[in-house]
């Protein structure tokens, strides 16, 4: 993965330009504050030192002259917040995809790992118990549930169709997580009890870093998994491989409850 | 004891004079003292930290082989470890280190001076305030030793983990000592700084230490109280299993938890941050005011903008309650919401950058002595000017998409704190040490400290920010274990290497302090020619302070006067 | 700016500071309460479902409470006005009836505890419970702050030299105004857990 370097990561989602030039808005803006600011800082310090024979010389200007810099920094503020944040906040987390329209995904955080469910062709989630929850069958599913038997269960990999709206319901079966995709510059807390929605469009074909971004335990560090966004016909491939490896649905004798 | 109860000072016992004392000044002192080992401990914390940082899955050097095996097997640190320095580190600096020392030391000791009072307004609950911080923070520190370790579930403590995580419950208990501790100290200071000025005192006369004590106090005496509430409900949750914060269907590392569920765990992230924004401003108002008095006293002229500055901190005050969950963001909190918040952060920004432009302002036209108290109150500006401006792209929904829980958070808020707080807490140190002692730090040891401490603190936090962009998240006890970090981990060791220079330079602060306690220069009553009350009595002041109550005639920074003999007009001349 | 003379001597508030440092904590313990409601809310809010108080717990003896409660800020404003008329016999009649009527709340709070631990309710029953007893404890927690606080000024009254210290009174206001709002939170509590 030659995607990280000492500056922001290669972009591979839709949105990711747009929240990257808000950090080049901000991060320029700051610069030039700072710069001028501290020309003015270092002039007043030189020029105002202590000499012999000069005394201070009390303000003759009033208290209004000081709030010229905050008007220029409200000015600025209230644009960016107007022209970028709003609107940009409005498309990227305000506005979800129709799931008709994307490609629906379900991401479980968990003590110290992913689970990637596909809903399979049905295009509808099985259902879960809780009480079936086992290492082997990490999210509880219920294969006796016609909707589940087709669902795809994958630890700790996620393959996307590149240019494909998805869908990603986020949740967890414990404590607070938070899928981190910096290439995709996405994040979003996994919270128990919640079922979370976020969206991203990948645009780049490529091996990415899903991690763990929020303190989720002892083993925090270790929660990771790895993104992979292929072309269309590459994922449904990779999506037919792994629907064969589920385990045949249950026969009527050997069901039962 | 003798049957009158005389308040002669020559009758008190070593116990009662030094141990458990009412005088204010004997407190602050005891706070300064407590506060600063409090400040060294997180500190040793953090070096820990900080070498498994650099060079993760390498056996800690020395000390390594004396943490029991449960902590560090063979000397090499263990991710509960890690993450039990890292929930310690914080709480330590934040309730233990740097709220004490600048609400509680410098407010206690200089406060009442300021305002001409004989001591506090309710002496004995001072007493109580220092002696419920005391075993708070011993009880914290010590939880290191009891069975189930310290907290490890960050500072913030969310729930469901902290709920099921080992440790928490001692946390819990001596934070709750500590709010208490808090709320006395911040209900005495407000009744002092309301009820017991000076005559001719008005509030529009106050130093803006005072006025940003008052600040500080209102923001503790409200936003507290959520804190101990919701740290209640926590401590419900772990020892009476009630489901405040646990969510229905938990399954915990394979097993179904066993309480009744129906609780929301994003309502403790509503009440923590309901405390811990308004905390910062608790962090940083004391530490504008001591930078506000250091800067007008060593530019010889008035402040630029008393009123700015006074009326700024009113409404940051004001706007702290309305600020929190610009922390949640990415929480799950409804993206609506966010807003809101993101409205609210950039208002609260208004009155911040007013402040700071005022005293940048306050340089000019002045006749700059560039003493140590200076130095680090100048630092103070552009230092906490990066920890502001850092701020933006945080507070900003969009980008702190991409910037939360990374690096960059961490570098942005050690700038405002430490470049900020601990620095101008610093200064106050060396503006203040000849009231307390009588006598006068050594400069040259007090350059070596500034220089050392400033140039190391921004080696520390730079390379923060950069990691940050690039991705790097924070709070992993091996930042290598994830792909992302990997590039910027050079940085990590740059880090750690100025962390110890850091703590190198703050060795000729410790042996300054000590040392010039008993052998410093001596000065007298007013060495620095300033104009507040603080200066009108004698170094260090006698039992009741002032040998009558002072008069006041003016404001608090009458520097420069035209037509006087003297750059300075105390507040009590008369003339 | 007029340098010589004092504008404005009198910098006092004009308020005794302990009765402003008690406004000011009876401040903080508003902050305190507000947010255990908050809590009641948001958790009521986002339940499936909530039992009513009327199935769940036992009105009758709640509202008994409720009518010993109130009771007791009578007494203790009355108690004040003793004080304020240096009666120290009558002070300490209705302090002592202030002081049985909150151990009688107490003791049938512990009834009403004791009935639902008999039928094995506890706490970890269900947030509804969980919000009960922890509101209601942290609220009985007030009430024992407010039997110690009266007990010591029972005791004062006995004390020539405490009796007689111009702060007496001022003490028994205080503890008054905390006694109130120990009550007011109470006639909060009761309809939100019981009648709601």
């Amino acid at each position: 993965m030659n995607n990280y370097g000492w500056g922001l990561p290669i972009q591979a989602s839709t949105f990711a330009g747009q929240i990257d030039s808000g950090l080049w808005i901000i991060h320029a803006a700051m610069i030039g504050i700072f710069v001028l600011w501290g020309i003015f800082f270092t002039y007043l310090l030189v020029k105002y030192r202590r000499r012999d024979g000069v005394p201070a010389r009390r303000d003759e200007h009033g208290e209004i002259a000081s709030l010229i810099p905050d008007l220029l920094v409200m000015v600025f503020e209230v644009g960016l917040i107007v022209f970028y944040a709003l609107p940009t906040w409005r498309s990227v987390k305000m506005t979800m995809p129709d799931a008709k329209d994307a490609l629906v995904v379900e991401v479980t955080a968990e003590q110290f790992g992913w689970n990637i469910r596909y809903p399979g062709p049905d295009g509808k989630f099985g259902r879960t118990k809780p009480e079936l929850v086992h290492f082997s069958n990490p999210l509880g599913l219920d294969r006796t549930d016609p909707a589940a038997a087709d669902d795809i269960v994958v630890s700790n990999e996620m393959h996307l169709p590149v240019d494909t709206k998805v869908l990603i319901k986020l949740r967890s079966k414990d404590v607070v997580h938070d899928l981190f995709v910096p290439e995709f510059r996405l994040k979003q807390d996994a919270m128990p009890g919640m079922d979370t929605p976020m969206w991203v469009e990948p645009n780049r074909i490529g091996h990415y870093e899903m991690a763990c971004a929020q303190l989720c335990g002892f083993g925090h560090s270790l929660m990771r998994g790895d993104v992979y966004v292929e072309s269309r016909t590459d994922f449904e491939k990779w999506l037919k491989a792994r629907a064969a490896l589920n385990p045949a649905p249950p026969s009527a004798t050997s069901g039962g409850f | 004891m003798s049957s009158d109860h005389g308040h002669d000072a020559h009758e008190l016992s070593f116990l009662r004079k030094y141990v458990f004392s009412v005088d204010h000044k004997v407190i602050g002192l005891q706070y300064l003292i407590t506060s600063f080992v409090f400040l060294l401990a997180g500190f040793a914390l953090m070096m820990l930290m900080r070498w498994q940082l650099a060079f993760p899955g390498r056996a800690i050097p020395l000390i390594g082989p004396m943490f029991s095996p449960d902590l560090a097997p063979n000397g090499v640190m263990s991710g509960e470890f890690y993450n039990a320095l890292g929930a310690m580190h914080g709480t330590i600096m934040i309730f233990l280190g740097i709220v004490p020392l600048g609400v509680a030391a410098f407010g206690n000791y200089v406060l009442p001076l300021q305002i001409g009072a004989p001591d506090m307004a309710f002496p004995r609950l001072n007493m109580m305030s220092y002696w419920l911080y005391l075993p708070a923070g011993t009880l914290m520190l010590l939880s290191f030793f009891l069975p189930g370790g310290a907290a490890q579930s960050g500072w913030t403590s969310y729930p469901p983990l902290s709920v099921i995580n080992p440790g928490q419950t001692v946390w819990l208990l001596a934070m709750v000592l500590l709010i208490t501790s808090s709320l006395l100290g911040a209900i005495n200071f407000l009744v002092t700084s309301i009820n017991m000025r000076a005559p001719g005192l008005t509030l529009m006369r106050l130093p803006v230490f005072v006025w940003s004590e008052m600040v500080a106090s209102v923001i503790l005496l409200l936003a507290f109280p959520p804190l101990e509430a919701a740290a209640i409900l926590q401590l419900m949750d772990r020892v009476a299993h009630t489901s405040f914060y646990m969510p229905k269907d938990l399954v915990i590392l394979g097993q179904r938890y066993a309480g009744s569920g129906g609780g929301q765990p994003l309502l403790w992230q509503h009440l923590f941050w309901f405390l811990a924004h308004p905390e910062v401003y608790v962090l940083v108002l004391p530490a504008m005011g001591i930078v506000a008095e250091i800067i007008a006293n060593n530019t010889r002229k008035p402040l630029h903008g008393y009123k700015t500055i006074v009326f700024s901190m009113l409404g940051v005050g004001v706007m702290s309650f309305l600020v929190w969950a610009h922390h949640m963001f990415i929480s799950g909190m409804t993206p609506a919401l966010s807003n809101f918040f993101l409205v609210t952060t950039m208002i609260i920004s208004v009155p911040s950058v007013a402040i700071l432009t005022c005293l940048i302002f306050s340089l000019q036209g002045g006749s700059i002595r560039y003493n140590v108290p200076m130095l680090f109150a100048l630092a103070f500006l552009p230092l906490f000017g990066i920890g502001g401006l850092t701020g933006l792209p945080l507070g900003l929904t969009v980008t702190d998409i991409y910037l939360h829980d990374t690096y960059y958070v961490i570098g942005h808020f050690h700038f405002v704190v430490v470049t900020g707080s601990i620095i101008a807490l610093f200064a106050g140190v060396y503006h203040w040490f000849p009231k307390w002692f009588g006598r006068k730090m050594n400069d040259r040891l007090g350059v070596i400290h500034f220089w050392g401490s400033v140039v190391s603190m921004v080696g520390i936090f730079t390379p923060m920010m950069i990691m940050g962009l690039a991705g790097a998240s924070r709070r992993l006890y091996d930042p290598t274990a994830q792909v992302h970090n990997l590039i910027v981990q050079p940085l990590n060791v740059v880090s750690t290497y100025f962390a110890a220079v850091l703590g190198v330079f703050q060795l000729p602060f410790i042996w300054n302090f000590f040392h010039s306690m008993f052998r410093g220069e001596k000065t007298p009553e007013n060495p620095w020619q300033a104009t507040t009350l603080e200066w009108a009595c004698p170094s260090p002041p006698p039992h009741g302070n002032f040998a009558k109550t002072p008069r006041v005639y003016r404001g608090p920074y009458e520097y420069s006067a035209p037509g006087r003999a003297t750059d300075f007009w105390p507040q009590t001349d008369p003339s | 700016m007029n340098a010589t003379a004092i504008e404005n001597p009198d910098t006092h508030s004009g308020i005794s500071n302990a009765k402003l440092g008690v406004w000011l904590f009876l401040a903080s313990e508003i902050m305190l309460f507000a947010t255990l409601f908050t809590t009641y809310i948001v958790l009521r809010l986002s339940a499936t479902s909530w039992p009513w108080g009327w199935d769940a717990l036992n009105v009758p003896l709640a509202t008994l409470n409720t009518v010993i409660l109130i009771s007791s800020s009578v007494t203790i404003v009355m108690a004040y006005a003793r004080a304020y008329d240096r009666d120290v016999r009558g002070f300490r009649l209705w302090m002592a009836l202030t002081l049985a009527l909150s151990f009688g709340f107490l003791i049938v709070k512990a009834f009403e505890y004791g009935h639902e631990f008999s039928k094995g309710i506890g706490p970890s029953t269900s947030v509804f419970y969980a919000v009960y007893f922890t509101m209601t404890g942290l609220h009985g927690i007030h009430i024992i702050g407010g039997i110690i606080v009266n007990s010591v000024l029972l005791y004062m009254s006995f004390v020539q030299e405490d009796w007689e210290n111009p702060l007496f009174l001022g003490r028994v206001e205080g503890a008054g105004l905390y006694w109130h709002f120990v009550d007011i939170v109470w006639i909060f509590l009761f309809p939100a857990l019981y009648l709601l």
